[in-house]
């Protein structure tokens, strides 16, 4: 191949297309990186811990739920392959302890019933503004895709680095930091009713208080030893890390899916690709030409 | 070529009944078989057909996911999850269409920088690259409407931001943003619109694509060499088996960084805005374009002034079909032109910094003396933006009058064995 005398042009071109990818989107001016978690789901054969997404499940029922809908999720994706593994009987009982509005019935008139796992999540708040009006005047955004709606800057050149180890986890990272990032404010920084110092969230001045105050005291000490069912210690560390692995799932619930095609695919690809390779050096071989 | 003559022998008798009514398998045959190619073409050779891969996959991804689409405000963000969450291998479909169009920009950019190197634009081939020029505009056209339909919070302020642009121009300027929107904001009616020719712009890219490859036909592939096919039973080869099978195995390889991307990494290349609702009352803290656009946006925000920004960016592509005229050098290939070459390498850089730029907030500071600040974004923006151009109107103009160039071979073949005796 005349490849030899081209070098310099495939090098740069490479650097080229490479150095044009990827600007994280969301600024933080000021504001601390969190700290990268070690996840059960991250790289190519990643997978979600079936204990760890019940845990966080648990967690965002019992305390994220009065405020955080997940409204593109229904009760049955809860035992979908490649999710929390809960049975269908478990999700069935679940989801009657839901009231969901249904209707109209052959009178005309709206109803509720108990829920079924074909339902969605219900809504925390009727809308917005009801919403606006319990919470200081702040949304509390949407659950359903909020792993992948956040991010921090990676600058350079972790980025880069990132296309190869498949770093991709700054959305769990985050909502980690944020349930762990509260505290006073520095020295000198005022802090307006209604909003409370966060050490990760953009600006540091967040309008939801720490939610994880429900399950521990001021010393940090869990309040129920015995909120996790399967002998999980209760640290604040590990419910923010549990709540946010179940986020992801909830954000990309066929996650386990597309990366176990993806082996197959990639490997099928590199055979594919060696079985052409020598074809095309057979082939060529009869022009005799330095290919 | 023109002076090459058709190779089919119909064998058969439907073949030949066939031949004398619509000789469409003398087509196929004479452009995909026995068309014979420079035997010197290198692995940059092969981006054409990689890209006429990405055209087919984004297009039979799209036909897919408009059967599950739903092209209004209130559904369209949901209908994407609905999807991603829901439809059979829905996820696979989207995720293979978002980062198909950065494949296909990549593969583009690698394309033209192929040409540019090696002189492709230059006669006769000026109508092939122009054409090419054509085809790059549709696709950025195609990909901006195509990112707006998913309503994300960087769909909307995209759209917003670059519709806007329009209401630089004197006097028509607001009303032509109007008529764009089909109201007087970014709204229903625009989506429904961008969605509209969004279906529309990828079949009028294929119809560019076959003038294009027509072009190509008649005239002849250029090949790293730059010399012109003299001899074909010496310079060139079948285009079957021998460029088939080598484009074949540059398309699988291709594939795999493809792969990667949708199975391993399928949001690097979008941004995490995206994931959130359009919400025309939050403007988000930074508007960036996706990637492809970044050295564009660079260009577009380097001149303090809108209009002068406005026609800066359009010109830094426009000029590109201008080439074939710019560039004075009666020497084809960069290969023999050694102070072309570095000044082409420049002018790569120069464009990924202009990417850089684009991603960047203005007015971040790049350079710094004594706590004083000699150097802003914007600035360093437009030192790059005056080197864009001057690649253009002031470097290829004058090397073709000045460079010494190095012997060309009288041949390809003559070329292809000076290889081989290294
Ligand atoms: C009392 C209501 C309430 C509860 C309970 C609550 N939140 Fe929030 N949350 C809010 C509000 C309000 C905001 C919006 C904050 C803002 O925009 O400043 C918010 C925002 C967030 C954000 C987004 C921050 C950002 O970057 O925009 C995350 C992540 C979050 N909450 C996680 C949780 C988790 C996890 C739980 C459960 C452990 C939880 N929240 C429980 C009210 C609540
Ligand atoms: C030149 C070829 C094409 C390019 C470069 C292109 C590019 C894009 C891009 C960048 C997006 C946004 C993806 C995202 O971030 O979610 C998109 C979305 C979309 N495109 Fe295309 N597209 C092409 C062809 C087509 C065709 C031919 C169709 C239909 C026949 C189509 C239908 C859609 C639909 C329905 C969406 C919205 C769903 C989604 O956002 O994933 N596209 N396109």
């Amino acid at each position: 191949m005349m490849i030899k005398s081209s070098r310099p042009l495939m090098a740069a071109l490479a650097v080229a297309s490479l150095a044009f990818i990827g600007t994280p989107a969301l600024a933080s001016g000021g504001t601390e990186h969190p700290p990268a978690q070690k996840w059960s789901f991250s790289g190519p054969f990643g997978t979600f811990d079936r204990a760890q997404l019940q845990r966080g499940f648990k967690v965002y029922k019992e305390v994220c739920a009065a405020c955080h809908g997940l409204e593109k999720l229904s009760f049955r994706n809860l035992y979908q392959p490649g999710g929390p593994g809960f049975t269908e009987g478990q999700v069935k009982t679940l989801a009657k302890e839901y009231k969901v509005k249904d209707g109209p019935n052959e009178s005309g008139e709206m109803f509720e019933r108990p829920g079924r796992p074909a339902d969605r999540f219900p809504k925390p708040f009727a809308n917005d503004e009801a919403a606006k009006a319990a919470n200081n005047g702040a949304v509390p955004p949407d659950f359903s895709v909020i792993a992948k709606a956040r991010t921090y800057e990676r600058g350079f050149p972790m980025w880069l680095i990132d296309i190869v180890t498949q770093y991709q986890e700054q959305g769990v990272d985050y909502i980690t930091g944020i349930l762990t990032g509260y505290g006073a404010p520095p020295h000198g920084e005022k802090i307006e009713d209604g909003l409370h110092w966060n050490r990760y969230f953009p600006g540091n001045k967040i309008a939801m208080a720490n939610p994880l105050v429900a399950l521990f005291d001021d010393a940090g000490k869990a309040q129920d030893a015995n909120f996790y069912t399967d002998g999980t210690p209760v640290t604040r560390e590990q419910v923010a890390k549990d709540v946010a692995a179940f986020l992801m799932w909830a954000a990309e619930p066929k996650m386990e899916e597309r990366k176990q095609t993806g082996a197959k695919v990639i490997l099928w690809l590199i055979v594919l690709a060696g079985l052409l390779y020598f074809t095309k050096k057979r082939i060529w071989a009869r022009l005799g030409d330095a290919h | 070529m023109s002076e090459h003559h058709s190779t089919y022998v119909p064998k058969t008798g439907i073949e030949r009944w066939l031949d004398a009514r619509l000789p469409i398998i003398r087509l196929t045959h004479d452009s995909a078989v026995s068309y014979p190619v420079p035997r010197n073409l290198n692995y940059w050779w092969t981006f054409g057909g990689i890209l006429m891969f990405m055209l087919v996959a984004q297009i039979v991804t799209g036909v897919v996911l408009v059967m599950h689409y739903t092209p209004h405000v209130d559904f369209a963000f949901s209908s994407v999850e609905h999807i991603m969450r829901d439809v059979n291998y829905g996820w696979l479909m989207r995720y293979a269409h978002a980062n198909g169009a950065s494949m296909f920009f990549i593969a583009v950019y690698i394309h033209i920088f192929r040409g540019m190197y090696y002189g492709s634009y230059k006669a006769p081939r000026e109508v092939l690259w122009i054409l090419g020029v054509v085809i790059f505009l549709l696709m950025m056209a195609t990909a901006f409407m195509g990112y707006v339909l998913p309503w994300g919070q960087m769909s909307f302020w995209g759209a917003t931001v670059i519709t806007n642009l329009f209401s630089a121009i004197p006097v028509i300027g607001d009303p032509i943003v109007t008529w764009l929107w089909g109201g007087y904001s970014v709204d229903n009616p625009t989506l429904n619109r961008f969605f509209s020719l969004h279906y529309l712009l990828p079949f009028m890219i294929f119809g560019v694509v076959i003038l294009h490859v027509w072009a190509l036909h008649h005239v002849g592939q250029n090949n790293p060499a730059g010399v012109e096919v003299k001899n074909y039973a010496k310079d060139t080869i079948p285009f079957t088996p021998f460029a088939t099978v080598k484009d074949l195995f540059a398309m699988v390889c291709f594939m795999i960084l493809f792969a990667w991307f949708v199975f391993y990494h399928p949001n690097f290349l979008g941004h995490a805005d995206n994931y959130i609702h359009a919400d025309p009352l939050k403007t988000p803290a930074h508007i960036v374009p996706e990637w492809y656009f970044l050295p564009f946006y660079g260009i577009l925000r380097a001149i303090p002034d809108k209009l002068g920004g406005v026609v800066a960016m359009f010109a830094s592509i426009a000029v590109l079909a201008f080439l074939p005229w710019l560039d004075t050098s009666k020497i084809k290939s960069g290969r023999y032109r050694p102070t072309f070459k570095i000044f082409f390498w420049i002018f790569v850089v120069v464009s990924v910094l202009l990417g850089y730029t684009g991603s960047q907030p203005t007015d971040k500071v790049v350079l710094s003396l004594g706590g004083r600040t000699v150097l802003d974004m914007v600035g360093f923006a437009q030192i790059l933006t005056a080197m864009y151009f001057a690649y253009f109107f002031v470097v290829l103009p004058l090397l073709g009058l000045f460079e010494k160039p190095k012997a060309v071979p009288a041949s390809i073949a003559d070329a292809v064995l000076g290889e081989s005796k290294k």
